[in-house]
């Protein structure tokens, strides 16, 4: 095994045998890289993000803003890192760094106040500068067209790579100038130019301290025989459901089995009736290869938690924790998608409308992993995603409901629709469906079914929203989608 | 003009810059109290055991278990205090408490070498208990009648006959949440001991003198043995005014017990089920109008949800009773206030501290009335103001001396947003829009400025200049984000006519300038800058001498401007650096103590009267809303504020303070939802809103989509540092805005002069039902349930 380290803005740091508890974010601090700030530990204020140059979509390596307080710095081995002390140019015989334009554009324009998030936006912020599409045309996030005036730039920058970011100061509008002012990156940028070489490759790796392991094997067969071999291994993917649990719940797992980087949960195939999409693909990765092939999809990933999420968290992850409230379940349950599960023995497929059975529960075993989630072609015409939370931006859904309808000749004659945050698990509406599907798409139906929709799953009282509220939304959802999909009604 | 407000020539106030940290805080080198953690050698770690029960006493408290986990050094009780075991101002709140008070409240600290060894060895205490009986809300509180602290009334002119005289009166009820700080800065210490047994405790504090003086009185030793610092703050919001002191004293107290530093920092879960908030406020009412709408009388009660401890419950409620008359005369009013005590986190300071909850009920009121007088909220709001000419004063008694500016400031903003067509606009897109409303909404805000209580307005700096012409200025006022030490340093330049470039500014520490009061108030300009341009003026008049004595004139004819002194009418001149070498030279004192008070002030708290202020801020801000009629989501379309900050000190700053003050005022009213679990349950009393998952801040989402802030012009505010004014607090409240554009949204789904509830904060389930009420109302002019509403044929 070669010695683990990591590189941070362009020098090499030793990873010694660490828990897989320790988080990048603590690595940096506990190395006087203090500029990397933690403001919540659960991966929402974006005030530690930082660089990973990671596999890229248009070019081979990708500037990737991740979140170091969920990332477990043993992950990173082999890996480059660049914060935000890395991103100035450090000045000669102690003259005073040359700032990045990023960081320039922020100086100039009152984007820092008290400066606490400051170095997190930088980095998200860097990202997207060089996001290698983002000078070409404005903006790759499909989300609605009617946003393009006020969340992008006419420098193609997406204000949505900065949804992980909070700022308790300054109201935001500096940051929307500094982010709507940077130019294309100098020729001679060498973080441009690290875009056109490889990418760190993963490294195979075994650390144990204090009686905690983390691993990160070759290859799926070498994951899946540890997963075998050590009943109590957790499996990590993005960690950004996992960092959480370990920050804020204290959870310390004796074996961490990191699968973020095997090539066989990576692929994202398309056949001639489905499309299969690996469980370790990050969200980015999905929303920005598929770049709006799904629409129903393309309607979820800019209202799917944070760019800084995204970029780590996958449809695996999503799906592996079971939560009733993730966004992606009641999109992939409209979309009919069934999940590919593997463990040392084979495979087998699953329709996801069978695979939770409980609340965080599903049918997989033990040492069994999601291998890919497939989704059937063709894709019905009709579908959209209605996400309902406090905040637009960067919340967890109170309900989601999402539908995929075939409406033929005024008749709907297929009609899905995944529902979240109604009950222990996400559920599909099939009192609903039923309800629409063989009759007619008018006001009346709609009016009828949507009765129906309302009383679907058992939605609870909570902080995010009451019941009623719940209820009402789901019934909502359906006349909204209703009223978007028929005569010109523009709102 | 006065000595105060002018300016020399050439002044480097006024003139736009960015932070002086800016370039700091983007490389990430702007350092925060916890980062020194990580230059500091052999630092233990501070974890704090807490009780996870609303209420109840503690029989029996083992600290041996901790001590038995691996890296555990000392478990921190009441016992080791040496000195007084409490952490306030008003000796209500034991450090090391007997008695839980609140859910997560902590009885006990553990020492570690590591986080995680503190962290463990506080899940090792084991806690025995006797549990009481617990309030946890407002109505239960007030149904309980378990109030503290004072129970002020403010009444001015007859009630009665105000009422008498009314046409109509309507009576209602109100009651609105608090707020998370969200500093994105948790609450931070890191405490040493030196050679000679002082304290020197670092502090994320916006008052170390206070934070002096607590830490001083727990360990048992006089001020002069703890010095405290403040490097900056990620940010304060006044929640660092009061409740940094008893996290730096545990920190001071392990180091003075084990001789080793001590670092606290809270997580973010920690930081808020620990510490303090805007209080969450309860408003009944009664309000007389005349025929023609013009408030008559107002009669209301206000009650403070004050939590466990009385922290600055007082002067924050005083505060809002000073500031429910808002920008309107009303000739007669009774307000009472109360704080109600109940087991919940103590609250604290919060921007606009009580005034945005007094001006928010009036608020309230006037857009719930508007309807129901059938007038336009906007004519309801102008018919109301106060009027120049006339003598009025506001209900405490103060004079309202610059009242032309309300209805100035208020006619430029509908000019600047182009009111008269939107409202077209609207009106068309509305009818079009069966499930979409617009609305614009017009606001204004008149806020006291000074602290209520006159001694607190005082400030201190010291200014040191050396040989080689570099001066180095020092001051009592700590920097949070607000550009504080910007400006300050702009004051120095501009009174000792330098370049900036010239001019440092030192960390704020205690034993530079002592008895400070704290950054907050808004006045932290007003005081410090008055302090530092004394200290300048001390200096510059020496050097005066000096150069007058080398130009060959007399004092009173030269100048310094830009780094030169200049006789006057001669093309003599000596630079800045000969000036300063020539004076130490001459053996001219070139260091000096700057002091300020602000004249005019007094207030009697008993009879709830006086001037308490020095001035008033003005500004008004027009808000259009989009609301979905499906879901009751919506979005913030366009904001045109125009606010008054006297003469800008430093206008790009300034901006700043007024849009992020609008989009934290735009959460607290909309998004921000602090929820305590309220059941019987075996949690009751826990914040359920604990974490930046379920207590959602503004984000981009939440940032108009078109942002207009301009300041008002020819402003020159006579009686504060260079002209300017207080600008920290006042623009948070401008964001009623918001929620009065959301509140006309809403009933524009219902028929005509549909009066509308609408909750607070105004989340989208919140705006959902007030659709849902407005569409439900069949009648003009109906009228709503609880409400009594009597018209009065006298």
């Amino acid at each position: 095994m070669s010695r683990a380290q990591v590189t941070i803005n362009g020098k090499i740091f030793p990873i010694a045998p660490v828990v897989p508890h320790l988080t990048v974010l603590d690595f940096l601090r506990e190395r006087g890289l203090t500029g990397t700030k933690e403001g919540c530990a659960e991966g929402e204020c974006g005030a530690c993000s930082v660089l990973v140059a990671r596999p890229g979509v248009k070019k081979p390596t990708d500037w990737v803003a991740v979140n170091a307080c969920l990332m477990p710095v043993a992950a990173l081995d082999g890996q480059e890192v660049v914060t935000a002390e890395g991103l100035a140019t450090s000045g000669e015989d102690g003259r005073p760094p040359t700032l990045h334009p990023v960081q320039e554009e922020m100086a100039v324009r009152g984007g820092s106040q008290c400066g606490y998030c400051t170095p997190g936006f930088i980095c998200s912020m860097a990202s997207e500068y060089y996001r290698p599409d983002r000078c070409a045309h404005g903006g790759t996030d499909a989300d609605a067209a009617d946003q393009a005036g006020t969340e992008h730039g006419s420098n193609g920058f997406d204000l949505h790579s900065l949804s992980g970011n909070l700022c308790r100061c300054t109201g935001y509008r500096p940051i929307r100038d500094a982010a709507f002012a940077v130019g294309e990156p100098a020729e001679d940028d060498p973080f441009a130019q690290r875009r056109d070489q490889e990418p760190p490759a993963p490294v195979a790796t075994e650390y144990t301290r204090d009686g905690s392991t983390f691993r990160r094997p070759p290859t799926l067969a070498d994951a899946l025989r540890a997963l075998r071999e050590q009943p109590d291994a957790v499996p990590v993917a993005g960690s950004t459901d996992f960092g959480v649990e370990v920050n804020i719940r204290s959870r310390r797992a004796s074996y961490v089995v990191a699968i973020d980087r095997l090539p066989e949960l990576r692929e994202l195939r398309v056949e001639s009736d489905h499309m299969e999409i690996g469980a370790a693909v990050t969200l980015t990765e999905i929303e920005r290869r598929l770049d709006g092939d799904v629409p129903l999809l393309a309607e979820l990933f800019p209202q799917f938690a944070s760019r800084l999420i995204r970029n780590s968290a996958t449809l695996g992850g999503n799906l592996g924790t079971g939560s009733p409230i993730g966004d992606s379940p009641p999109v992939l349950l409209a979309l009919d998608a069934s999940l590919v599960l593997a463990d040392a023995d084979g495979e087998r497929e699953v329709p996801l409308a069978e695979y939770f059975t409980g609340y965080r529960q599903s049918v997989r075993h033990p040492g069994e992993l999601i291998r890919a989630v497939r989704i059937p072609l063709p894709l019905s015409p009709v579908t959209a995603f209605h996400k309902i939370a406090k905040r637009r931006f960067d919340d967890i859904s109170s309900v989601a409901v999402a539908f995929a309808l075939d409406i033929e000749d005024g008749i709907v004659r297929r009609a899905r629709i995944g529902l979240g945050g109604v009950a222990a698990t996400p559920i599909r509406a099939h009192t609903t469906e039923a309800a629409l599907e063989g009759r007619r798409w008018t006001a009346e139906t709609v009016e009828a079914a949507a009765r129906e929709l309302r009383s679907e799953g058992t939605p609870m009282d909570d902080h995010r929203a009451s019941a009623l509220y719940r209820a009402a939304m789901l019934g909502q959802s359906l006349k909204k989608l209703y009223a978007q999909n028929t005569e010109a009604v523009s709102s | 003009m006065s000595h105060l407000s002018e300016r020399p020539e050439k002044p480097v106030v006024g003139i736009s810059m960015p932070h002086e940290s800016a370039h700091l805080h983007v490389t990430g080198a702007a350092l925060y109290t916890d980062d020194l953690v990580y230059r500091t050698k052999d630092v233990l770690h501070a974890y704090p055991v807490q009780v996870m029960k609303a209420h109840g006493r503690i029989t029996a408290l083992r600290t041996e278990p901790a001590l038995a986990v691996p890296g555990v050094v000392r478990v921190l009780t009441g016992a080791d205090v040496p000195g007084v075991n409490d952490a306030g101002m008003k000796h209500d709140e034991p450090l090391f408490p007997d008695e839980v008070m609140f859910h997560g409240h902590a009885v006990a600290w553990v020492l570690g070498e590591t986080l995680e060894a503190a962290r463990l060895g506080a899940a090792a205490v084991e806690v025995e208990f006797e549990e009481l009986p617990s309030l946890v809300t407002l109505q239960e509180a007030i149904a309980a009648e378990s109030f503290h602290g004072a129970r002020p009334l403010m009444e001015s002119g007859d009630i009665d006959a105000g009422f008498a005289d009314s046409e109509h009166v309507i009576t209602g009820e109100f009651q609105f949440s608090g707020q998370e700080h969200f500093y994105l800065e948790t609450h931070a210490a890191l405490a040493q001991i030196d050679e000679n047994g002082q304290v020197f405790v670092q502090s994320s504090t916006q008052h170390p003198s206070e934070t002096q003086e607590i830490v001083s009185h727990v360990l048992g030793v006089p001020a002069h043995e703890v010095t405290v610092q403040c490097l900056r703050m990620g940010g304060g919001f006044g929640g660092k005014e009061m409740q940094p002191h008893g996290f730096a004293a545990i920190a001071a107290l392990g180091a003075k017990l084990t001789g080793r530093p001590v670092r606290f920092r809270f997580n973010r879960t920690q930081d808020m089920t620990m510490s303090g908030k805007r209080h969450g406020f309860h408003a009944t009412w009664k309000i007389g109008f005349d025929v023609e709408g013009r408030i008559q009388a107002l009669d209301a009660t206000l009650t403070a949800d004050g939590g466990w401890s009385l922290d600055l419950s007082e002067p924050v409620l005083a505060r809002a009773l000073c500031h429910i008359d808002n920008t309107y005369w009303i000739p007669h009013v009774r307000v009472a206030g109360r704080i109600a005590k109940t087991n919940t986190v103590s609250n604290t300071a919060f921007r606009g501290f009580g005034g945005p909850q007094g001006m928010l009920v009036i608020e309230d009121i006037l857009g719930r009335c508007a309807p129901r007088l059938g007038l336009d909220p906007m004519e309801l709001r102008e018919r109301n103001f106060y009027r120049p000419g006339q003598g009025q004063t506001t209900p405490y008694g103060q004079p309202v001396t610059q009242a032309e500016r309300i209805s100035t400031i208020w006619h430029q903003v509908q000019n600047d947003a182009g009111i008269a067509d939107r409202k077209r606009e609207i009106a068309a897109f509305n009818a079009a829009h069966p499930n979409t409303k617009r609305a614009i909404a017009i606001t204004g805000i008149k806020f006291g400025i000074s602290f209520n209580l006159t001694a607190f307005n005082q400030g201190g700096a010291l200014v040191l200049i050396y040989k080689d012409g570099s001066v180095l200025i020092n001051h009592g006022g700590t920097e949070m984000g607000q550009g504080l030490h910007t400006k300050m340093m702009q004051v120095a330049a501009t009174t000792l006519g330098i370049p900036l470039s010239r001019v440092r500014l030192a960390p704020t520490r205690t034993d530079k300038v002592p008895n400070t009061s704290a950054t907050a108030a808004s006045a932290g300009t007003d005081l410090n800058g008055g302090a530092i341009k004394n200290a300048c003026e001390q200096l510059r008049e020496r050097l005066l001498q000096v150069a007058a004595t080398q130009l060959g004139v007399n004092a009173s004819d030269v100048r310094v401007v830009d780094g030169v002194a200049r006789a006057l009418g001669s093309d003599k001149e000596l630079a800045w650096n000969d000036l300063v070498r020539t004076a130490y030279f001459q053996r001219v004192q070139l260091s000096a103590a700057g002091y300020y008070r602000t004249e005019g002030l007094h207030w009697d708290a008993k009879s709830f009267r006086g001037s308490p202020f020095k001035y008033f801020a003005h500004g008004a801000a027009a808000t259009e809303v989009e609301v979905d009629g499906f879901t009751g989501a919506y979005r913030i379309r366009r904001v045109d504020i125009v606010h008054d900050v006297g003469d800008s000190l430093s206008p790009m700053i300034d901006i700043g303070q007024v849009e992020g003050g609008f989009v934290q005022g735009a959460g607290w009213l909309t998004l921000e939802d602090l929820r305590w679990d309220t059941s019987d349950g075996p949690n009751r009393g826990r914040l359920l809103t604990q974490a930046a998952s379920t207590y959602k801040l503004p984000s981009f989402s939440e940032m108009p989509e078109e942002f207009n802030v301009t300041l008002l012009e020819n402003a020159t505010e006579e009686g504060a540092v260079y002209g300017s004014k207080a600008v920290g607090e006042p623009p948070l409240m401008l964001a009623f805005s918001v929620r009065e554009a959301l509140r006309q949204a809403a009933a524009a789904f219902g028929p005509a002069d549909v009066s509308v509830d609408l909750a607070c904060p105004a989340t989208p389930e919140a705006v959902y039902w007030a659709v849902e009420a407005a569409r439900a109302s069949e009648v003009r002019g109906s009228e709503p349930r609880a409400e009594a509403h009597t018209l009065n044929h006298a």
